[in-house]
């Protein structure tokens, strides 16, 4: 199974140990526990060390985590188990080549990874194009303001929790319309979730950019 | 730019779970760039995709990581991202994609009383065109059955629900029947996406229709 944390010994390739270690230990310090007792993992701490130092180890733990959900997710949208298999790889593969384009400061990882699945899914499953919008020039910021990402990852951790509170019937609405089971016009976007704060964080950062391109 | 008729929260989730008619993807892309405000509420509601897909998980084939480790031997790390679009004149980035370039580049067809349109090539789940409404001319009135969604590029036009200038878009369903009029001063450029046929109220109009693809 791929669900293995991190620092999990036993798999040859993770002979590295620092994965676990440095991070966990912040939120131990916070006294953040997920609600399942595990370790909150800096996943973002992974990207980085597959950015700075092609660090296979780490990549192997964003692996673990994260593509058997985005074989989930491309299940749930319709692809049998054997593509969906292939583009989890292949996302895997573009979090290893794009790794320099991650801004922790922006997003969490689980967000950036949603994006190119979903990217892939376009591809792949729908064979259209995907109309990106304007790239804003965020500018080369060679460290990110550690206080945001803090707070992304304080979000993705509140907004996790909130919808797994979320009634059945209502989180089964939303997880449906992210699956594609849904049209535009039947999704409901009164999801009753903490989107608020993302996006007012997201909104200020977008302002202060415009400032500076004045 | 004071955009006063934003995209709807449906739309913004839709566009996020990567579930659009590419038409209406590229109006969403388009004003998104355009509006901080839709393009933070868009970013959230990817953030909530990434909360979705953690919820999930099929197990990966025993060999998926190292397949995957082993095809990163000969894959370039920095992968440049793709270059994103630039806005060329009135047309933001995205439609600047599809058009091949500025207003200059866009293949016009006559449609009557002045009015020219351009139809862009995107997936059959929805049409996406380029309206050219000289100033004071009125749109032929008409109906829809299912969505149109109009963004305003240059000029603005009002009809009977309000008055849209550059950047607002508006958002029409089945029940509205209207006669957008292009305000006078400045012509008016308008992207439009559609995913059923308009209605036109006249007779000729109507029998016009399959050839113009309105």
């Amino acid at each position: 199974m791929f669900d293995a944390c991190p620092d999990d010994k036993t798999d040859a390739s993770l002979s590295t140990p620092p994965y676990g270690a440095p991070q966990t230990g912040i939120w131990q310090r916070d006294g953040r526990v997920k609600a399942d007792g595990s370790d909150i993992q800096d996943w973002a701490a992974l990207v980085a060390a597959v950015r700075d130092r092609q660090d296979r180890a780490a990549f192997a733990a964003l692996f673990r985590h994260f593509a058997p959900r985005v074989k989930g997710f491309l299940m749930k949208s319709g692809a049998d188990a054997a593509l969906a298999e292939e583009c989890a790889q292949d996302a895997m593969a573009t979090v290893w080549q794009k790794a320099h384009l991650f801004d922790p400061a922006r997003a969490s990882v689980s967000t950036w990874v949603f994006t190119i699945a979903r990217n892939r899914r376009i591809d792949v499953l729908r064979r259209t194009r995907r109309p990106e919008p304007e790239e804003l020039p965020w500018g080369p910021e060679p460290e990110p303001d550690q206080a945001t990402v803090l707070e992304v990852r304080q979000e993705t951790e509140r907004l996790g929790q909130a919808l797994a509170r979320l009634p059945d019937k209502q989180r089964a609405l939303i997880e449906r319309a992210y699956w594609g089971e849904v049209s535009h016009s039947e999704i409901a976007a009164e999801t009753g979730l903490p989107l608020g704060t993302i996006k007012s964080r997201i909104r200020l950062a977008l302002d202060r950019l415009r400032q500076e391109l004045k | 730019m004071t955009i006063r008729h934003h995209l709807s929260e449906e739309l913004l989730m839709a566009y996020a779970a990567g579930e659009l008619p590419e038409a209406f993807a590229l109006v969403v892309a388009t004003h998104v760039s355009l509006c901080d405000e839709c393009r933070a509420q868009a970013e959230a509601y990817e953030a909530l995709g990434g909360a979705v897909v953690e919820e999930i998980a099929a197990e990966m084939d025993d060999a998926a990581l190292e397949a995957c480790l082993a095809r990163l031997d000969g894959m370039p790390q920095m992968a440049p991202a793709r270059p994103a679009p630039r806005r060329r004149g009135v047309l933001p980035g995205p439609l600047a994609d599809y058009v091949g370039g500025g207003v200059e580049a866009v293949k016009w067809r006559p449609v009557g009383k002045g009015v020219r349109q351009a139809i862009l090539p995107t997936d059959r789940g929805a049409t996406a065109r380029l309206l050219y409404i000289p100033a004071g001319v009125a749109v032929p009135d008409h109906g829809h059955r299912g969505l149109e969604m109009t963004l305003v590029l240059q000029g603005a036009f009002a009809d009977e629900t309000g008055r849209f200038g550059p950047g607002d878009v508006e958002i029409a369903d089945g029940d509205l029947e209207h006669v957008p009029v292009a305000e006078a001063g400045q012509d008016c450029i308008c992207l439009a996406a559609t995913d059923a046929p308009l209605r036109f109220k006249g007779i000729v109009p109507r029998m016009a229709q399959p050839f113009m693809r309105i």
